[in-house]
């Protein structure tokens, strides 16, 4: 017996029941409740891949939390302590050895970084295959492709706070990528360090940015994200809008109550999610070099160029790309063409909805076409993953480019291939 | 005498640029054998917190690797007052590097740091220090097959006795030293066993946890399941 | 709402242990963040307790040694000055330590462990000032003055065992702090038998 959407609460006369409607006539919590929670209604066919947006909130919210701790003990100063160590590195073995659990917290921090971008990434595949990008979603889309450039940008500026070999020379290449851009790249370059080369002032600026600026934004974005999504209604993986067949209540035939129903099984997710997160935290934090890369245990040395300086690896596909451009075209150098690719091998994700021309959303309907293209695209996106941890050879830098057309060709193809596509019908209810 | 410095200030640098393929020798694992952890404690304060800290790692730590406060005043303090204090050294950074070339590193964690595709950290560390040879060609007379014109001398040499470069690329002992070629090995083993306990001193602490934190997930994966089931029975 | 209907029985005891299980993990979770705010091994050493060795310290004089960023004094007292510490109780705020500013062993007349020594934090139980030594008859800063400390900020007086003059800004007696002796030269401030 569901109470319309605009009654306030009335108590049921317990002390619980009066406070809940003292505050329901102040401020409107049971209606978010009902909108957001017990009468949002989602398709009844969600699968694994739809785990990974709760997923990706619980994430935010461990990267907060285990940043908080970590504040309270790290220090954005890159002049060197007694023993000649940099301040900051040393703050973190401080963490590390001195504080308390700090072990702890600093091992869920640097995993749930990496683990962020799995469970993005997933995120944004589902999208992929079932076309939850399509209208009326695409502003949904828009704004998680922001999210995710937000979240490379955060993972940017928190990777020098450690202020290790890597942390040092990896952010003194991506500074430098800005300085590529004709006539005002050089004092951008400086303008973005607040130096020369990267130093103190690059580090205790690049930490406000870490802590507080772009978190603001992303938990702003996210919420924009859910918010949109609640709009119009989450989309499914046989793609059919459920709302198109509602009862004689106005409750679509196919949805469900996102709580309990929903509530319950996205805790299973958290939990198997906590087991894999915490298998590595417990058992293997440095992932081989991957989460916690080996270079990055000796402080920063602005002297001392490592001999092989790569990305992390969530970055790795993007910094091939970038690689791969090794011909002056017209008058813009291969240097300057690395850093254009670059940028727009994500901004193209903003198009998506308007590139897709299929009549039918989601990959179960596609054809071949559209089956063969994404597949390329992610062998290519996993291919330039992998170059992108090893130094280039004539080689690597050949299949790298090959991988670069295939990636730039899927989107700006798929006008082209999705329209001649032979899909399948799509069905008018969900399937199980 | 310029020159001398200058070449051992780049000796560094070259040995990075050199970073062709590596060949390791497995450091024996002695995690967990408190006894040789002890040992290698001893070795690492005796030679090598002359010129290298460990200025992350507190001296009452080793309460680890079961020595006692008085145990660690006894035997270990030499660089610190109290117990609770750091294992920093003496000598300045700025002067080592006017003197060696090169500051020696700090070592708390550099058998993390050096780590990578042909080994672990403590795989190389136990190659290095068993890879000094003689070389007249260096200011300090010796050179090393993993660390190419390196600037630190063999300071293990009185015990391992002297190796040389044969012409077949391959090391030979030539001069004895106090210990068996087995015996320093195992003495190079306890020290890098202790170099790898300081890197990271929570670690065996860390996988008992996890042991833990795993079978409790478990038990709370039973239950979530559990009422996902009882719930789900609705729609289905 | 009662428990009649079998399969809401069943649910609802499965969502109460689903609770309390996922509730004992999240106590769990949250004792290593707490945790974490506790002193850290840095902030330990630092407040370590500090040996002193008295044996230089002559009959009348007094030293100072820092713990845990507090100036604490030692006062080899002669044995005038401990004679001395009888005649002026009627002017003491807190003559027989009733208050707690000393652990058991320095409940006495004397206020210390042994009667020579006197371990007393230098700081004024008023503000935090440091109070100045006054030991000469010349520095008189009470009626009958036998030796002890003036605060400059704001006038309280204490005698050669730390008690406090009565109808001073400062309520109490100096802090002793928890001290021992390793051996008839060698103090130990911050530690004492029972364990700090």
């Amino acid at each position: 017996m569901a109470a319309s959407q605009s009654e306030k609460y009335k108590s049921d006369g317990s002390a619980l029941g009066g406070a809940l409607e003292w505050v329901d006539a102040r401020f409107p919590l049971t209606k978010l409740w009902r909108e957001h929670l017990s009468e949002y209604y989602a398709p009844k066919n969600f699968n694994f891949w739809y785990f990974f947006g709760s997923l990706a909130l619980l994430v935010l919210v461990i990267q907060i939390v285990t940043g908080i701790f970590l504040v309270m003990h790290f220090k954005p100063d890159a002049s060197l302590n007694a023993s000649g160590v940099p301040v900051a590195f040393a703050s973190v073995e401080y963490i590390m050895r001195d504080v308390p659990w700090g072990w702890l917290i600093r091992y869920m921090h640097s995993t749930g970084a990496s683990a962020f971008f799995i469970v993005v990434y997933l995120h944004m595949f589902r999208g992929l295959i079932y076309g939850s990008y399509r209208k009326p979603r695409e502003l949904i889309w828009i704004i998680g492709v922001l999210i995710f450039l937000c979240l490379m940008a955060e993972a940017f500026f928190g990777y020098l706070l450690p202020w290790g070999q890597m942390s040092y020379w990896g952010a003194q290449v991506i500074v430098n990528l800005f300085t590529a851009i004709p006539l005002i790249g050089p004092d951008l370059g400086v303008w973005i360090r607040g130096d020369y080369v990267v130093g103190d002032a690059t580090l205790n600026r690049f930490f406000s940015f870490h802590v507080i600026a772009i978190p603001l934004v992303l938990v702003g974005l996210v919420a924009a994200h859910i918010i949109a999504l609640h709009e119009v209604g989450s989309n499914n993986p046989d793609g059919v809008e459920i709302k198109k067949h509602k009862d004689e209540n106005g409750k679509p035939l196919d949805g469900i109550p996102f709580h309990p129903y929903y509530t319950v099984k996205d805790i299973v997710g958290v939990v198997v999610f906590l087991m894999v997160f915490f298998a590595v935290v417990f058992f293997m934090p440095e992932a081989g070099g991957y989460f916690l890369e080996f270079n990055n245990f000796y402080p920063a040395d602005p002297l001392k160029t490592p001999p092989h300086i790569a990305p992390v690896w969530y970055f790795t596909p993007f910094y091939s790309i970038l690689r791969a451009n090794t011909v002056n075209f017209f008058w813009i150098d291969a240097k300057l063409w690395g850093v254009i690719f670059m940028v727009l091998a994500v901004m193209i994700f903003f198009f998506l909805p308007w590139l897709d021309r299929s009549p039918v959303k989601s990959i179960r309907y596609r054809g071949p076409l559209f089956k063969g293209a994404l597949t390329l695209f992610i062998i290519s996106f996993f291919i330039l993953g992998y170059l992108g941890i090893l130094p280039p050879t004539p080689g690597r830098t050949l299949v790298s480019q090959i991988c670069t057309i295939i990636y730039f060709a899927f989107f700006l193809l798929m006008p082209i291939y999705t329209k001649m596509d032979k899909c399948k019908p799509e069905p008018e209810r969900v399937t199980q | 005498m310029k020159k001398l410095l200058i070449s051992l200030l780049f000796a560094p640098l070259l040995a990075f640029a050199a970073g062709a393929e590596l060949h390791l020798d497995k450091a024996p694992n002695r995690s967990g054998d408190l006894a040789a952890l002890q040992h290698g404690a001893k070795l690492f304060i005796n030679y090598c917190l002359n010129c290298h800290s460990a200025s992350y790692m507190r001296y009452n730590r080793l309460k680890d690797i079961g020595l006692t406060d008085q145990q660690i005043k006894d035997n270990l303090l030499f660089t610190a007052e109290k117990v609770g204090e750091p294992m920093t050294i003496a000598m300045r950074p700025a002067e080592s590097k006017l003197w060696f070339g090169a500051a020696p590193p700090d070592l708390t964690v550099i058998a993390r740091a050096r780590s990578s595709g042909f080994g672990s950290g403590a795989d190389w560390l136990y190659t290095y220090l068993r890879s000094f040879y003689r070389d007249d060609s260096r200011p300090t007379g010796w050179n090393n097959v993993v660390f190419e014109n390196v600037g630190m001398p063999h300071v293990l040499w009185e015990l391992q006795g002297q190796q040389e470069m044969g012409a077949d690329r391959k090391l030979k002992l030539v001069t004895q030293g106090t210990m068996t070629p087995e015996q320093y090995d195992a003495a190079v083993a306890d020290l890098v066993g202790f170099l790898q306990y300081m890197g990271e001193p929570v670690a065996e602490f860390r996988k008992k946890l996890g042991v833990v934190v795993l079978l409790a997930l478990a038990v709370i994966f039973a239950f979530a399941y559990a009422l996902k089931r009882e719930y789900w029975k609705d729609v289905h | 709402m009662s428990c009649d209907d079998k399969v809401d029985c069943g649910r609802r005891r499965l969502i109460v242990a689903t609770a309390a299980v996922g509730g004992a993990a999240g106590v769990a979770a949250a004792v290593p963040f707490l945790a974490s705010l506790a002193p850290s091994e840095r902030a330990k050493s630092a407040g370590a307790p500090v040996e002193v060795d008295v044996s230089k310290l002559a009959p009348g004089q007094m030293m100072t040694v820092e713990w845990r960023g507090k100036p604490v004094w030692i006062i080899h007292r002669t044995q005038e000055m401990l004679d001395g510490l009888k005649k002026i109780a009627g002017q003491l705020a807190d003559p027989n330590s009733e208050r707690n500013m000393q652990p058991e062993y320095a409940k006495n007349e004397f206020r210390s462990i042994k009667p020579e020594y006197l371990v007393a934090v230098g700081i004024c139980t008023h503000l935090g000032c440091s109070p100045t030594e006054k030991f000469r008859p010349a520095d008189a800063v009470e009626p009958d003055w036998q030796g002890g400390f003036l605060c400059p900020c704001h006038g309280s007086s204490f005698d050669l065992a730390g008690r406090v003059y009565k109808s001073k800004p400062a309520p109490d007696n100096l802090e002793v702090p928890p001290h021992m002796y390793l051996s008839d030269s060698k103090l130990l401030i911050g530690e004492d038998k029972k364990g700090a």
